[in-house]
């Protein structure tokens, strides 16, 4: 497959490996701690483990797996709004596949459709609209979540519904932004982390110019990085040496797909339908200021936290949960205190164990510290 | 996060609702192209093109240079290790 | 069939399944016209074997029973009957045996077209004759429209077990070869496409088929072959992992080495899923002693249920019980057992 088989080059990998180790002999002497960088995006977590990077990196750079797993953030009363949404008789709900997992207080959505909610899975919102099409006597409603990569499909999908006058389609918006959510990460006041690898997908719709905060401001290198192997070895490559040449700045390994303006087309629908919402609750960070978007006035029609007047329940975590303090790098999953004894991927208690790309599930999953948990 | 895979337009099926048929890996889907389409441009023209496919929506096309360019710095990258070691190994038998 | 069927046309109602003369006649008609053979034709409750020729064939009895409900029922590759035929047939032929007998127990829905049904017992008939077992006994329920989808079969079967061969989960051993007998993931892959849920389209041929008789080409070659299992549910990922636990043994696999079709790989890069994981219906693991192990895969290659067999990795003392991917990027990963079901991954 084209432009993904070279980015999986075993040889090109080992010189990159040999290049990487040769940066963190610089670097090491200068910290009595490992270096931190974090991998912001559950997407590069999943290739990180895939492929066995962590295995391939010096023993003086750590890995942090952030919180960008939309699914893994999503706050359990939010999961129960969908299961209620969801169990209307009325309503075909319809959700991305990795959603139907997730726990709510009660259940979650794949329990919801065993006791009989028509919940079906879609791979685009299109399809959700397909099936309003096809029912005009139910109402459908697409679970939206993502960040700004998923945003424009959805907000697409509304303005199709609007031009062809479809009203039994509804959004349940549940998206959030990237700059507030590592932002609420760099505000820790433990932080150790060194430099970030961001989001390549988000930085496609975005721009670069949302990222620059992190180097201005927190003083934090990043590289916007790709999602093939080599891809986020060239990112890390990149990272380190701006770390070891004490440089801090925005810098884009991701060329073949970001460009530095984002996407005008997908921005331009993204502003059109939704507006940034005061605060949003990521679940494992709590509440965070204009980390959340919701749907304009103009689009009430389409919203259907409106139309069904979802009750928006604050539930939050189980106390012994530490799945904050994983996400900001204080502590490795196996650490925490439920890791693998109460908070498994068959029984995920905490938001890391509940998608194959949260943190704690991709240890658990890989073998990581299950022998001493 | 925000899966997306390459895949190359191999037909545009709707121009009004600007809707493509996409290949990736002999798998076809039928996607969204309203983020890549270039107003007034001719929609035929982006047939061959490559795009990233996220939830049926192609949210950018692929620069083929560019990917080019990345592959080639490793290439070069490569070389320089090579010669460096030559360089070491000679040396150490000088 | 040859002949026009009387009841060509016609939908299952209850009284199919209520013992008078509608059942009757949907037995003569469908199933003792389709299945074509005399230990059924004559109607007992129960089928009748002479046990002396089964004893000359081996010493130990293989049973085996197993339901099909895949939806849809006609798919790419197959279809539900070839499906319900070739799935116990393998699940006996793992064990080694010559596979004989089967049964066929059918739950049809009230309102299902019996020419469907006609096409599902014409196909079990021609995967039966084609790996050489009979369809013996049967049995005919109808339940009440939205009790059941469409047509669900179970089928049972024996076979016989020669002697000398002792093929275990348990008896994998360092060093051994492990050997697939061609691409992985086609069955799921070409389900996934013919729900037309995802909305995907593809040439994707599920790889339905018996391979009873690959079996015996293997165990020709080496009667000592140590574990051998259809990778059905699961895929490849989970056999691998139930032969290291129940064999207490590491297993280490190469990813560059394991054929997977280009289609399959795409519709997997497109919906976040691993083939490892797909399901298969017509690919077997076999563990195999490491000096039989060339022998063994040439043999396979020249059978046609064998043709793209490869070896895919080994079994080493450690990780006890774990099985290990070299990534081919420079590093491994532990393949884990699937935990659920297997979702797409979008975001």
């Amino acid at each position: 497959m084209k432009f993904v088989d070279e980015f999986r080059d075993s040889e090109k990998a080992q010189v990159l490996r040999q290049a990487i180790h040769q940066v963190a002999r610089e670097l090491e002497p200068r910290l009595a701690r490992p270096w931190q960088i974090m991998e912001f995006c559950g997407g590069h977590t999943h290739t990180i483990f895939r492929y066995g990077i962590e295995q391939m990196l010096p023993d003086c750079i750590e890995m942090v797996h952030g919180p960008g797993c939309p699914v893994c953030v999503l706050p359990m009363g939010r999961v129960d709004d969908c299961v209620t949404i969801a169990e209307n008789p009325a309503v075909i709900f319809t959700t991305f596949g990795d959603a139907m997992r997730v726990p709510g207080s009660q259940k979650s959505l794949l329990q919801a459709r065993a006791e009989g909610a028509d919940i079906r899975m879609v791979y685009s919102p299109m399809d959700a609209l397909s099936l309003a099409k096809k029912h005009p006597e139910r109402e459908v409603v697409f679970f939206a979540l993502g960040f700004e990569t998923t945003m424009p499909s959805t907000a697409l999908t509304v303005l199709q519904a609007e031009r062809e006058g479809i009203k039994n389609f509804s959004l349940f918006c549940n998206h959030i932004s990237t700059a507030p959510t590592i932002q609420a990460v760099l505000d820790e006041p433990d932080l150790m982390l060194d430099g970030f690898l961001a989001p390549g997908h988000v930085a496609m719709v975005i721009g670069l110019e949302p990222f620059q905060f992190i180097a201005r401001d927190y003083r934090k290198p990043l590289t916007i990085t790709g999602f093939e192997p080599l891809d986020i070895l060239q990112a890390l490559w990149m990272l380190l040496q701006q770390l070891a040449e004490n440089r801090c700045s925005v810098e884009n390994q991701y060329t073949r797909v970001v460009q530095a303006q984002g996407n005008a087309a997908a921005l331009k629908a993204i502003h059109q339908v939704f507006e940034t919402r005061d605060f949003f609750e990521l679940r494992g960070l709590g509440s965070i200021d204009h980390s959340g978007v919701g749907m304009r006035p103009e689009y009430a029609a389409f919203d259907a936290e409106q139309k069904f007047k979802v009750k928006n329940l604050t539930i939050t975590d189980p106390q012994d949960c530490q799945c904050g303090a994983v996400i900001k790098g204080l502590i490795k999953p196996w650490e925490c205190q439920i890791f693998g004894k109460r908070c498994t991927p068959e029984n995920p208690m905490g938001a890391l164990m509940v998608s194959s790309e949260g943190a704690c599930a991709a240890y658990y999953n890989h073998g990581y510290g299950r022998d001493a948990a | 996060m925000c899966l997306g895979i390459p895949g190359q337009i191999s037909a545009i099926t709707d121009t009004t609702r600007h809707l493509a048929k996409v290949n990736v890996g002999g798998v076809l889907r039928e996607v969204n192209i309203a983020c890549i389409a270039e107003d007034g441009a001719d929609p035929q023209a982006l047939i061959g093109a490559w795009v990233l496919v996220h939830v049926g929506f192609a949210m950018s096309r692929i620069d083929e240079d560019e990917a080019k360019r990345t592959l080639q710095i490793l290439d070069e990258l490569g070389e320089l290790q090579a010669e460096h070691q030559a360089m070491q190994t000679s040396g150490a038998r000088a | 069939m040859s002949n026009v069927n009387k009841l060509a046309g016609k939908t299952i109602t209850l009284a199919h399944g209520a013992g008078g003369k509608a059942m009757r006649e949907l037995i003569d008609e469908v199933f003792v016209k389709g299945f074509a053979n005399p230990e059924l034709a004559s109607l007992e409750d129960q089928a009748r074997f002479d046990l002396t020729e089964l004893v000359a064939q081996g010493n130990r009895l293989a049973l085996t029973t197993d339901s099909y409900v895949v939806d849809p029922l006609f798919f790419p590759g197959g279809d539900i009957g070839k499906l319900a035929v070739t799935g116990t047939v393998n699940d006996l032929a793992m064990s080694g045996a010559v596979p004989l007998y089967l049964t066929c127990g059918m739950i049809l829905e009230e309102g299902f077209a019996i020419d469907e049904l006609i096409k599902i017992v014409t196909s079990m008939k021609v995967t039966a004759d084609e790996a050489g077992v009979k369809i013996v006994t049967g049995d005919t329920k109808v339940v009440h429209k939205g009790a059941a989808d469409k047509c669900f079969i179970n089928t049972a079967g024996v076979g016989v077990i020669p002697a000398h061969i002792q093929m275990a989960a348990t008896q994998a051993q360092v060093g051994d070869k492990i050997i697939v007998n061609g691409f992985i993931g086609d069955h799921g892959a070409a389900i996934v496409d013919a729900r037309g849920e995802l909305a995907l389209e593809s040439s994707i041929l599920s790889d339905c088929q018996p391979l009873h008789d690959l079996v015996q080409t293997m165990l020709k070659v080496c009667p000592t072959i140590h574990c051998l299992r259809d990778a059905t549910r699961g895929g490849v990922a989970t056999v691998l992992n139930e032969f290291a636990q129940s064999s207490q043994v590491g297993i280490k696999l190469q990813q560059s080495v394991i054929p997977i079709r280009d289609e399959v790989r795409g519709m997997c890069e497109i919906l976040g899923l691993d083939p490892l994981y797909l399901a298969n219906e017509g690919k077997l693991v076999a563990v195999v002693p490491p000096e039989a192990a060339e022998a063994v895969l040439a043999a396979m290659r020249l059978h046609p249920a064998g043709v793209n067999s490869v070896m895919i990795g080994e079994v080493q003392a450690i990780p006890k019980g774990r099985v290990l991917l070299n990534t081919g990027f420079g590093g491994e990963r532990l393949l884990d057992k699937l935990v659920g079901e297997q979702l797409p991954r979008i975001c």
